[in-house]
């Protein structure tokens, strides 16, 4: 890419996402409402289970500062998964086509909706992990723990934005992501280390959570809050997430050509 | 292959396929030819379902033609996109603007996204929201504007980088008349005081007429291919027929007059209708009329009033299509357009 078509990019993702990050806080009630489930499936979930920890293997001494990494990689994929449904209002209500008539990098359109998705994840990921604290949880890793925890969050948050917006761009229904979302929601959230320890797991559940990439986020979050974090264990996670990030959102930039030749 | 030169815009061939979900392929445009020249309005006229908004989305770069060509600025519109963008603004059917931001806001992304600094971002926003009447409003988000308001936004995000050209798609749909006319004044001043080549769509017999009257040009749109083109007064005159009513003084003898009416060269199809009136037909109804007064005047039956009915944009649809223009907008609730020059005499 030359040069200047970089700058254009540059300058123009921030300005949309600019755009993108006042709607937000013009709206701040949406960050909040999307907040309510996870918080109450953590302290739901850290009250129900409790005891969990007592199981023979387990390996942790609060369920609370288990579950914590957890909630914050589900938070970020429920999320992250809705995005294609800003996709298609924006379609819809023409403000799509008025940037794609305009010299209006590509790239900049589909990594604003990222950049905003991440800002707001990062901020959802802090309040979930304060209330984590309220709760009674620990986080021995410190500041660089919590930092890979806001990370994978936002990183995660990525990749399932980055399928949603470029699901929104192709089939334009919204009942397509419903469906999408339903479908893979549970699933992708119990075939993780998210409530239960994965040697506690049936070995083929355990193997399908190794490829999980929400997984991925709830351990590399998990492993780096420990007292004596696996950094080999986080960085490879990391790595992975990043990279299927980067392939997301090069998907949602191709779906532009697709939209192209269909609209 | 059309050559740079010819016009701002030019089209030929296109045609464009789309698959509904569930249902046969739609042939939206099936050859379409079309020719701008800089500083001139076309309105294409046609039907919904046509291909006015397919065309504009192919124009615009929005959209992929199956087949043809399109050049648009001197830049071939699937080779250069970029640089096509640059050189036009577009207002689409359906409104592009940000509801949760401000009008200001709205204007200073969109100029920024065309190149301009941020301090010259703000000034075009301030000197286009005055003039678009929009200037109390800046500062208040677009989705608390009115109908008109939007679509004033819409067309100064249009116009936001001074482009050569614009593009309309159906730019007065659900506009009060007052707006209607507004925006019709407005479009007139971009092409004669700014030099700006406008090409608009519209389903509105009266708005082609209207927009096209100063120099303008329409191309009738009908399945997917332009298949008449001309001036509104070309197109009408090719028709070759004005109506031409004549009311007589209460003196006068109808069949006499009928009679006199007949005997002037270019008229045709002369009859008498109720007790004192005249009806006929005539190549150049205003050209006639000075010699058809004449005549009655001379024979002793002078006329009171005469009117001359020019063929309307509906009797050139009907002729080019086969279909009745005011049926097949129907659903548009377009009443059939009736254009007439009364002369008192």
């Amino acid at each position: 890419m030359a040069t200047a078509e970089m700058g254009t990019v540059f300058t123009h993702g921030r300005y949309l996402t600019g755009r993108r990050l006042r709607a937000v806080l013009r709206q701040p009630a949406f960050v909040g409402v999307g907040l309510v489930q996870p918080v109450i499936w953590m302290f739901l979930f850290g009250q129900l289970f409790k005891k969990i920890v007592d199981l023979p293997g387990f390996g942790s001494g609060n369920y609370l500062d288990f579950l914590v990494p957890g909630v914050v990689a589900m938070n970020a994929m429920n999320g992250a998964m809705w995005a294609g449904m800003g996709a298609m209002e924006e379609i819809q209500r023409g403000t799509l086509d008025r940037f794609l008539t305009a010299p209006t990098s590509r790239v900049a359109l589909m990594t604003a909706t990222v950049a905003e998705m991440a800002v707001t994840t990062a901020a959802q990921t802090a309040i979930i992990l304060v209330l984590g604290r309220v709760g009674g949880a620990h986080y021995p890793g410190g500041a660089a723990g919590i930092a890979v925890v806001v990370a994978a969050s936002v990183l995660v948050g990525t990749v399932f934005g980055g399928m949603s917006n470029a699901i929104g761009m192709t089939v334009r229904e919204r009942e397509a992501i419903i469906g999408v979302n339903v479908f893979l929601m549970l699933p992708l959230t119990f075939l993780s280390s998210a409530f239960m320890a994965p040697t506690l797991m049936p070995s083929w559940m355990r193997h399908i959570a190794a490829c999980n990439p929400v997984d991925w986020a709830v351990r590399s979050g998990r492993l780096a809050l420990a007292a004596h974090p696996d950094w080999p264990g986080v960085a490879w996670r990391l790595g992975a997430l990043a990279a299927l990030a980067v392939a997301a959102v090069a998907l949602s930039v191709l779906t532009f050509r697709s939209y192209q030749r269909s609209v | 292959m059309p050559s740079t030169s010819d016009g701002e815009i030019l089209a030929r061939g296109l045609v464009k396929t789309y698959t509904p979900r569930g249902s046969a392929p739609v042939r939206a445009l099936d050859g379409l030819d079309l020719s701008v020249a800089p500083g001139t309005v076309l309105g294409l006229l046609g039907p919904n379902g046509a291909g006015k908004s397919t065309t504009v989305k192919i124009l615009t770069t929005l959209a992929r033609p199956d087949a043809g060509r399109a050049v648009v600025a001197g830049n071939d519109v699937a080779r250069r996109p970029d640089a096509v963008r640059r050189a036009i603004g577009v207002v689409a059917q359906r409104s592009g603007v940000d509801p949760v931001a401000t009008g200001r806001e709205n204007l200073v992304l969109q100029a920024r996204l065309h190149g301009l600094s941020g301090r010259d971002a703000r000034a075009r926003a301030d000197a286009l929201l005055e003039r678009f009447l929009l200037t109390e409003a800046a500062g208040r988000r677009a989705d608390t504007y009115s109908g008109g308001m939007q679509r004033r936004l819409d067309v100064a995000l249009g116009l936001v980088h001074r482009p050569r050209i614009l593009f309309l798609d159906e730019p007065t749909t659900g506009l009060d008349p007052e707006a209607r006319a507004a925006m019709w004044a407005e479009i007139s001043r971009l092409a004669r005081e700014e030099g700006v080549t406008v090409l608009l769509t519209t389903h509105y017999l009266e708005e082609a007429d209207r927009l096209a009257g100063g120099g303008g040009r329409i191309a009738v749109v009908d399945r997917g291919k332009v298949v008449a083109e001309g001036t509104p007064d070309e197109l009408k005159g090719a028709l070759r027929g004005d109506a031409v009513h004549l009311e007589l003084g209460p003196s006068a003898d109808l069949r006499e007059a009928c009679r006199v009416v007949a005997a002037v060269p270019g008229t045709r199809e002369v009859r008498g209708v109720g007790s004192r009136g005249v009806s006929a037909r005539a190549d150049d109804g205003a050209a006639a009329v000075p010699a058809v007064l004449a005549a009655l005047q001379a024979a002793g039956a002078p006329a009171a009033s005469v009117t001359v009915a020019r063929p309307s944009l509906d009797d050139v649809y009907l002729r080019v299509t086969g279909r009745r223009y005011a049926a097949e907008a129907a659903e548009d609730e377009t009443p059939a357009e009736q254009h007439h020059e009364e002369v008192a005499v």
